[in-house]
Parts: structure tokens; C-alpha cells; sequence
């Protein structure tokens, strides 16, 4: 679903630039021009797509309408599948967590960007270069070593939290208990993302130009001024996009809890977010075909998750 | 950018997918190239025992025309997912693949295991401890050769008990009075540990109990985990768990490891393959651990059960069956090839032969100078043979690992908990076509 989205804004930006080209002279081209020569060029691109994701996508939507019992073989069972998943109390459950964590994590992420965003933005910052990096480098870590490092952080033996706590004989926070793993698991989260986004949103502050700030200097505005009346609503557009990419993000959580799993596996459980499921199904329980039909049901999920925002966000805009 | 919709959280995803399909690419060019020539064949091993590649040059130093390519792909949960993909896409699964006693039965179901009777195998029956070989085999067809086993013990710390004042509990009615007694002696020393995350632990706790909670034969299978015997193991549990003086966390994992090193955990109770494990992990603490025999339901008695051990099998995608064959079996039979399994790489032995030579086991210094094999020995000669596995035992794990972690975080009674795993196996069981009598 989230590659729907992507293609979605892939085509609606071709679009505008090329009604914007033609205005200006693209109208008395042939069609082979106009329309054929970005295809050949996008050929490359359009075969590795339609091999790799349409297909294997077009596979397991067909594989999800099939039962492959381990006695009596692979049978057709239509809709079945999908039936069982909105009765499975363990799906809903895996829905639950991820929707609560996007409830939590993503303000607190995106917040944090802007803020950092707009800090580094203002010039008034020294040593910005250095900032700028120490923010993104969680990004360039591995999410699988990231949780491998916070699963050692959060430990109850030798963590070192745990031990700062013991020495001045405070009663230790436990991190992966269960009540402790969600915000565990958004920590861990928001310390890996918070400079990927900052950097998106440093980008688009970047391409405001600076007789915007001249005038708004002259008309007395102060940072803060600058900031909630100049930058922010700019750029806004890189803010929905940022919270769009944190919502499929969210949804579709999986390397942390799966990490952590290891560690935990009676606090997080095979079901705890439905793309852990999906993978449990698949290779443990060698349920290939209802693992399909959980999958798309999720992408269902973030579907329409992603959708209510856009609606949200354009009437916003609109108006 | 829309590129970074992939890159974001499906990095590793897409990064093992690539790896897969370059595996599959070289395993396919592979398999072609040496099927048709005369020379030396080649095989691949998949094997998750460290250092098994001694014993490999043993077996190509005897066999000069099969080379073996040793892959260790992850041990037991982390290896099965990997084989299942292989043998469900067609290619790209090994020719031996190590497999566990309670995977036989899920992989054999398949049809993907090649029935070793055919080359000649059926002669080494009597050479192998009988349980191992009962579930290596179905009716007359043999799917696996036993190469270890894990007859259970009970791992202790002398100098605890010694201090505590405490007897080396032979029952496990003493050892839940001792326990009681200890953690209150010092709130900071549990007297075990219960992992909650370990279903093959609580299954060998089980077989000791003599609960059947699985049977299989054909299409029909029963899974039952409310019987009297089980709920008797679950009620001792959930007793001890509830009185606060055993721990639950998971084992083989860091904390886990701390603990059995730094004394908070007084037993282990554990197998024949653990005393080694054990050294690596807690060997701050050498020359304080011994080693008993399991505590007895029954005063008196002499009953064991084993807890992990493995197999080879040879697999229906090999191109040598014949060669593949003769891998597993020579390298689990063969007089110098099973005195380095069991003496050098630490593999606790399922040949009698072994077992009963005079000189398999020595004394070990991180045990005080105790011959730790020669308890285990007699582990092994008192493990009951009739226990059975169900055909998707690893479904059934995966739900027991989920209950009793349930039972733990106190969401359920352990008894209630099994219960559950018990429903939740049996609507699987029923989905997958089995005939499922839950007697």
C-alpha cells in the first residue's frame, strides 16, 4: 500500500510538470514524443517494478483466495481467508499496538524534527554541520543493530540505566515489561527517525527564499513569528509528507519488536504487531496462504489510515 | 523521494530477499553442474554444531569422492523457516540437514525426507539408544539418523546449597520446599529459573511427568494438554512461579546468562548437552557447579526425559541421495567419526557403543573434578521411549511459548493457559485435515 501511495504522488508530480511544460511549448509535438519517449526511458525502471513488486504483489493477492492444508493439498477458498482475519483477535490485537504507537510516536517525532528542523534552520546555531549529522546518524544505523543496542540499554541485569539506578538506590524503570515495551519500542523508534525527518524538513526550509525573512524582518517579526507564520506553513507540504511516510512507517513496524522478541519473547509476542504475524504464519506456522491474507489486510489498514489523513490534510489546505 | 517508502522500514527485508534469491541463484548453479560427471559429487551439510567441520574432513579424508560443503544456516527455530522456504520454492535446500527429534515428524509429513531404509540403514537399529531411534523412524521407514541426545540432569550449585544448609533435593516436592526455604534465606537467590519462552524445557518437564500430551499417526493426531499428568506439572509450576522463589526469564539469552554465573540461580535444570554450554557461559563460577540426577515425581523412582538432541536427514531435493546417505550415516556410526562428536565436539552420544565404552566421560574441574557424563549416562538408560510428536510441532511451541508466557505475566493459570494452547492447536490441527482426537 505504501508503494501505492508513492506511485500515486510519483504521477501526480509528472503530471504537473508536464501540463506546466506544455503550456509553455510542448503542445505541437508528436504524441510519440510527448507521451512514448518517457516510457523508454522509464522502461528499465517499469520492468524491475512490474517483476519485483507487481508480480510477487498480483502473487500473493492470489495465493491469499487459497487453503494449502498439510493434508488434502492446496484448495481454492475465496474470501475465506480474509474472513478469518477480521475474526482473528490476534491480528486486531497486533492493529492495536501499532495504531497506539502511531497515536504516541509520530506527534512526538515530528514535533521534535520541526523544532530541530527550524533550530538548525535559524543560522543562529554554531557548529551546525556537526548537529546536523549527530541528528541523522541514528538513521545510518542498521534498525536491526539499533534494537540489538537499546535491547542492552533496556536490559534489567546490566543495562546501564538499570545500574545508574541502582547506585543511587533508586527503584530501577523496567523497560521491557509489558507495560514498559511500548514506550520502550517508541524510544527507540524516535531516536532512529527524528534526524531522517529533520533532514527532509532542513531541505525544505532551505528552498524558502530569503526576501521572505527580509521582509518579515522589517515588519518586526521575530524568530518565533518567522517560524509559526513564515516557515511552518511553507513548508507544510514536507510536513504531511514526512507524517504520511511515519504512518506506513508505524503500521507496518516490524525489525524492533522482532529484535526485541529475542529478548523478550513473553512480553513481545509472535502476534505483537501484525507484520511479526504475518511472519510467524508464514514460517513458523507455515500458513502461507492466510499469512497472505494478513498482509493485505494490513496494507488495507495503512491504506486507509494514510487516505483519512491526505482528506484531512488537503481540506486543510484547500481552505 | 518516493524511494525512501522502501528504504524506510523494510531495509532488512528487502536486503534478505536479495540474499535469498543470490543463494537460491548459486544453490541452483550448483546442483546442476555436479549432476552429471563422474568425478567427485559434491553435497552441502547444513549443521548448526560448532565446529562440525572437523568432523567433516574426517569424512571426506574416507569418502575421496564426495566433497562436502558445510553450511551453518542457524540453530533449530532460526534453521526450519530457512529449509521450509527452500523445499517449499523447489531448490536451494541442502542435501543433510541437521533437524531436532520433534521436527521429524512435521518434515517427514511433507514428504520432503528421503527414507534412508533403502540404503541400509535399517542395520543400525540396535546400535542406537531406542527412544532416539523410535522417533527417527515411522513403521519401517527411517527419515533420520540420531546424532545427540539430552537425557536430563539437574545442575546445582554446591557452594549454595552448602551455605543454606540445604540437601541436594532428590523430590520435587523437596525441591519446592528448598526453593521456598532458600529464596527466603536471601530474597536475591532463586532456587531455578522457569523460562517461560522455552517450550521444548516445559515439554521435557512433561515427558519426565510421563504426560503424553501428543501422539501422531498418519492423518490422526491428538494434542492434549489438559490431561491429568500435565496439569500436575503445570500446577507445581504455576505454585512455585506464584510463591516468588523461582525466576522467569528467558533462558539462553544475556540475563540469563548473568545469573547462572553470578549466583543468582542455584539449579539448572537442564540436559546432557548443557554441563559444556554451561562452562562457556558461567566460567566465573567454575569448580562451584555438580551435577545430580532429575528430582522425582515419585519418591524413589528412576524416571528421565530428554530435552533437545538432533538428527541428520537427508532431503528429497538432493541430487546424491546415495552420497547424502552415507554423510549421515557414517558420520553418526562410524567408530573415530562418533568418539569426536562426543569427545571433542561435545555432543552428548545416542550410539550404545559410546555410552558404554569405559572411557567416555572424564572428570571436569568446572564441576569439581565430577564425571558429569557418567550421571547423564544413566540419564539416558531411564528416558522413557514412548513419547511422540505432533506433525506441526513447531506451531504447537510458538503457542505454548505464547501461553506460558501468558501464564507468567499472571493474564492466565498456567493449567487455563495450556488449556487455551491446547484449543488453539486443535483448530489448526482440524484446519490443516487432521483428524484430531484430543484424548
Amino acid at each position: 500500500m505504501k508503494q501505492q501511495l508513492a506511485t500515486d504522488r510519483a504521477t501526480l508530480a509528472i503530471k504537473d510538470s508536464r501540463s506546466a511544460r506544455r503550456s509553455v511549448k510542448g503542445d505541437n509535438l508528436p504524441w510519440r514524443r510527448r507521451v512514448g519517449l518517457p516510457y523508454l526511458f522509464l522502461a528499465p525502471f517499469l520492468l524491475i517494478f512490474l517483476i519485483f513488486f507487481i508480480l510477487p504483489l498480483g502473487y500473493s493477492l492470489w495465493i491469499s483466495l487459497f487453503a494449502d492444508k498439510l493434508i488434502g493439498g492446496t484448495v481454492f477458498v475465496g474470501i475465506a481467508n480474509y474472513i478469518q482475519v477480521v475474526q482473528d483477535g490476534e491480528f486486531w490485537q497486533g492493529v492495536l499496538h501499532v495504531v497506539l504507537f502511531l497515536v504516541i510516536q509520530v506527534p512526538i517525532m515530528i514535533i521534535l524534527a520541526l523544532f530541530f528542523a527550524l533550530v538548525l534552520d535559524s543560522g543562529s546555531t554554531y557548529l551546525k554541520g556537526l548537529f546536523r549529522i549527530g541528528f541523522f546518524i541514528p538513521y545510518a544505523i542498521p534498525s536491526v543493530i539499533a534494537a540489538l543496542l537499546w535491547g542492552y540499554l533496556y536490559s534489567n541485569h546490566f543495562g546501564p540505566l538499570v545500574q545508574i539506578a541502582s547506585f543511587f538506590n533508586l527503584p530501577a524503570p523496567n523497560f521491557l515489561s509489558p507495560t514498559g515495551i511500548l514506550p520502550s519500542l517508541i524510544n527507540i523508534s524516535t531516536w532512529q527517525w527524528t534526524g531522517y525527518n529533520m533532514i527532509v524538513l532542513y531541505a525544505a526550509l532551505h528552498a524558502i527564499p530569503q526576501e521572505l525573512y527580509e521582509a518579515a524582518h522589517l515588519d518586526g517579526a521575530n524568530w518565533w513569528h518567522t517560524a509559526i507564520a513564515i516557515k511552518i506553513p511553507i513548508i507544510a507540504p514536507a510536513i504531511v509528507l514526512t507524517v504520511i511516510f511515519s504512518i506506513i512507517g508505524s503500521l507496518q513496524l516490524f525489525n524492533e519488536p522482532q529484535i526485541l522478541y529475542t529478548i523478550v519473547p513473553n512480553v513481545i509476542q509472535d502476534h505483537y504487531t501484525p507484520n511479526l504475524y504475518a511472519y510467524t504464519l508464514a514460517f513458523t506456522n507455515q500458513q502461507y496462504n492466510y499469512s497472505a491474507a494478513v498482509s493485505f489486510a494490513l496494507g488495507a489498514i495503512v491504506f486507509v489510515f494514510s487516505y483519512v489523513f491526505m482528506l484531512f490534510t488537503n481540506k486543510d489546505g484547500e481552505n | 523521494m518516493p524511494h525512501h517508502l522502501f528504504s524506510k522500514y523494510s531495509k532488512a527485508a528487502m536486503t534478505l530477499a536479495l540474499a535469498c534469491l543470490l543463494t537460491g541463484f548459486l544453490a541452483a548453479c550448483g546442483g546442476s553442474s555436479t549432476s552429471s560427471s563422474n568425478g567427485p559429487v559434491t553435497i552441502t551439510v547444513w549443521s548448526w554444531v560448532p565446529n562440525f567441520q572437523q568432523a567433516v574432513d574426517l569424512f571426506e579424508k574416507s569418502h575421496p569422492n564426495i566433497k562436502v560443503k558445510l553450511d551453518n544456516v542457524g540453530q533449530g527455530g532460526t534453521e526450519y523457516p530457512k529449509l521450509r522456504t527452500a523445499l517449499k520454492a523447489g531448490s536451494g535446500a541442502p542435501d543433510v540437514v541437521q533437524l531436532e527429534y520433534s521436527e521429524l515428524p512435521t518434515f517427514a509429513m511433507t514428504g520432503k525426507l528421503v527414507d534412508l531404509s533403502q540404503y541400509g540403514a535399517d542395520a543400525y537399529k540396535n546400535d542406537y539408544i531406542s527412544w532416539a531411534w523410535a522417533q527417527s523412524t515411522q513403521g519401517d521407514k527411517i527419515y533420520a539418523i540420531p546424532q545427540d541426545s539430552g537425557p536430563m540432569g539437574m545442575l546445582y550449585r554446591e557452594d549454595i546449597f552448602k551455605k543454606y544448609n540445604l540437601a541436594v533435593p532428590t523430590t520435587w516436592d523437596q525441591f519446592q520446599q528448598e526453593a521456598i526455604a532458600l529464596h527466603k534465606a536471601d530474597p536475591k537467590v532463586y532456587m531455578t529459573n522457569f523460562a517461560p519462552n522455552d517450550a521444548a524445557a516445559f515439554t521435557s518437564y512433561l515427558w519426565q511427568a510421563k504426560a503424553r500430551p501428543y501422539t501422531s499417526n498418519g492423518t490422526n493426531v491428538s494434542v492434549n494438554l489438559s490431561n491429568e499428568a500435565t496439569q500436575k506439572v503445570a500446577n507445581y509450576w504455576d505454585d512455585l512461579i506464584n510463591s516468588g522463589a523461582v525466576q522467569t526469564i528467558p533462558d539462553f539469552a544475556n540475563d540469563w546468562n548473568t545469573e547462572l554465573s553470578n549466583g543468582t540461580l542455584a539449579t539448572w535444570i537442564t540436559a546432557a548437552w548443557a554441563p559444556t554450554d554451561l562452562a562457556g557461559i558461567a566460567s566465573s563460577s567454575s569448580g562451584k557447579w555438580r551435577v545430580a540426577p532429575l528430582p522425582q515425581w515419585n519418591a524413589g523412582d528412576n524416571v528421565s526425559a530428554n530435552w533437545g538432541g538432533s538428527t541428520d536427514a537427508v532431503t528429497t531435493q538432493s541430487q546424491h541421495p546415495k552420497e547424502a546417505a552415507e554423510f549421515a550415516m557414517w558420520i553418526n556410526h562410524d567408530k573415530t567419526a562418533a568418539n569426536m562428536l562426543s569427545n571433542q565436539l561435545f555432543l552428548y552420544p545416542t550410539l550404545k557403543s559410546v555410552l558404554n565404552d569405559p572411557s567416555f566421560g572424564t572428570s571436569v574441574p568446572f564441576y569439581g573434578g565430577q564425571n558429569v557424563n557418567k550421571i547423564f549416562a544413566q540419564s539416558s538408560a531411564h528416558v522413557d521411549t514412548s513419547f511422540q510428536w505432533t506433525p506441526f510441532q513447531d506451531y504447537i511451541n510458538n503457542q505454548l511459548t505464547v501461553q506460558l508466557g501468558n501464564a507468567v505475566n499472571g493474564k492466565a493459570s498456567m493449567a487455563q493457559a495450556l488449556q487455551q494452547a491446547q484449543n488453539d492447536a486443535t483448530s489448526y490441527a482440524k484446519a490443516q485435515g487432521f483428524t484430531v482426537s484430543n484424548k
